[in-house]
C-alpha cells in the first residue's frame, strides 16, 4: 500500500465516523423560515396585547390564551417546515431521515427542551410568568448545545448565544419580549442564512 | 519497534477499517446499520466481523427484538487500543 492509499483510508475513516454518529442534513433554510415565523408570531402577539383593553398581559385572560395559541402555532409551523426541508435535503445527500443518528439527535434535543417546557408550564400555573421568555431562551439554548454533539457541530454556538440572551433576559424581564424576538427571530434568520450559504449552496 | 509493525494486519482492509471506525464513535451498531453504512453484502460483512471477533477486537451480542433476531457489535478495550495504534501508525507513514 502506498501513501496515497493510506491517505484515502484516513479519509474514509473520518467520513464513516461522521456519517455514523452525526445527522448532518439539517436545513439552513428551515432556520431562516423559523425565524420569520417567530417574527410574524411576535408581531401578532404585540398587536394583540397593545390593542387589548389593559395593554398588558394577565394570566387566564382571553388575550393570554390567544398569545399561547400564537406561540404554539409558531412552534408547530416551524417543526413542520423543518421536517419537510430536512427530508428533502437528506434525500439529496443520500442520507436516511429516520435512522439511528437522526433519532439520537432528536432525543438529545428534546430532553432539555421538554424538561424546560414542562417547567415553564408548571411555574405559569403558579402565576410566575415574569421569567417565561428567559426560561424559553435558556432551555432552547441548552437543547441546541446538547444536540450539537450529534449534528453539525456549530449549532453549539447558536446555543451559547441563546443561553446568554436568556440570562440577560432574566436580569431585565421588562425587555423579555424584545429579547425573545432577538433570540428566536433575528438569530434564527442570521444563523439559518449562515448555514444556508455554507452548506446548502454547495 | 519499527513503525511498520504497528500497522495492524487485522485492520489492513477497507471493510474491517470501516467497521472499526463506526464502532469507535458509537456505543454499538447493529448488523443492518453497518451494512448500510459500508455498502457491503451480508456474507462479506459477516466474515469481516467474524475475523475482528476472533482477534477479540469487537464483541458480538445476539438478541431478539420481538421475534426478530438482532446482532449488535461493539468494540472491546483491546480493539480500541489497537485501532488507535493503527491510526497513529498510518499518520506517521503519511507524514514521513
Amino acid at each position: 500500500m502506498g501513501t496515497k492509499d493510506y491517505l484515502q483510508d484516513i479519509g474514509e475513516i473520518k467520513e464513516l465516523m461522521n456519517k455514523s454518529s452525526r445527522f448532518i442534513s439539517l436545513s439552513g433554510l428551515s432556520g431562516i423560515l423559523a425565524g420569520i415565523y417567530a417574527l410574524i408570531g411576535a408581531a401578532v402577539a404585540y398587536w394583540l396585547v397593545t390593542n387589548s383593553a389593559r395593554q398588558y398581559l394577565i394570566l387566564d385572560g382571553k388575550i393570554f390564551r390567544l398569545v399561547l395559541l400564537d406561540l404554539f402555532l409558531i412552534a408547530f409551523v416551524s417543526i413542520i417546515t423543518a421536517i419537510y426541508l430536512t427530508t428533502r435535503k437528506a434525500k439529496k445527500n443520500d442520507e436516511k431521515v429516520w435512522d439511528v443518528s437522526s433519532r439520537r439527535l432528536i432525543l438529545n434535543f428534546l430532553i432539555p427542551l421538554v424538561a424546560g417546557g414542562l417547567y415553564i408550564l408548571i411555574i405559569l400555573g403558579q402565576q410566575k410568568y415574569g421569567q417565561t421568555a428567559a426560561l424559553m431562551l435558556i432551555f432552547y439554548g441548552l437543547a441546541l448545545v446538547n444536540a450539537a454533539k450529534y449534528s453539525i457541530g456549530n449549532i453549539r454556538y447558536l446555543g451559547y448565544i441563546e443561553i446568554v440572551l436568556g440570562l440577560i433576559c432574566a436580569m431585565f424581564p421588562g425587555y423579555g419580549f424584545w429579547l425573545w424576538v432577538l433570540g428566536f427571530g433575528v438569530l434564527h434568520i442570521a444563523y439559518g442564512s449562515l448555514m444556508y450559504f455554507k452548506y446548502d449552496m454547495k | 519497534m519499527s513503525i511498520i509493525t504497528n500497522i495492524n494486519k487485522a485492520f489492513d482492509h477497507r471493510i474491517r477499517l470501516g467497521i472499526m471506525s463506526i464502532l469507535m464513535v458509537n456505543e454499538y451498531a447493529d448488523f443492518n446499520t453497518l451494512k448500510e453504512l459500508l455498502g457491503v453484502t451480508d456474507g462479506n460483512l459477516a466474515s469481516h466481523t467474524k475475523a475482528l471477533e476472533l482477534s477479540e477486537y469487537i464483541n458480538i451480542e445476539k438478541q431478539f427484538i420481538g421475534r426478530k433476531p438482532n446482532t449488535r457489535y461493539s468494540t472491546t478495550k483491546l480493539g480500541r487500543a489497537e485501532f488507535k495504534k493503527h491510526i497513529n501508525a498510518l499518520e506517521k507513514l503519511i507524514n514521513k
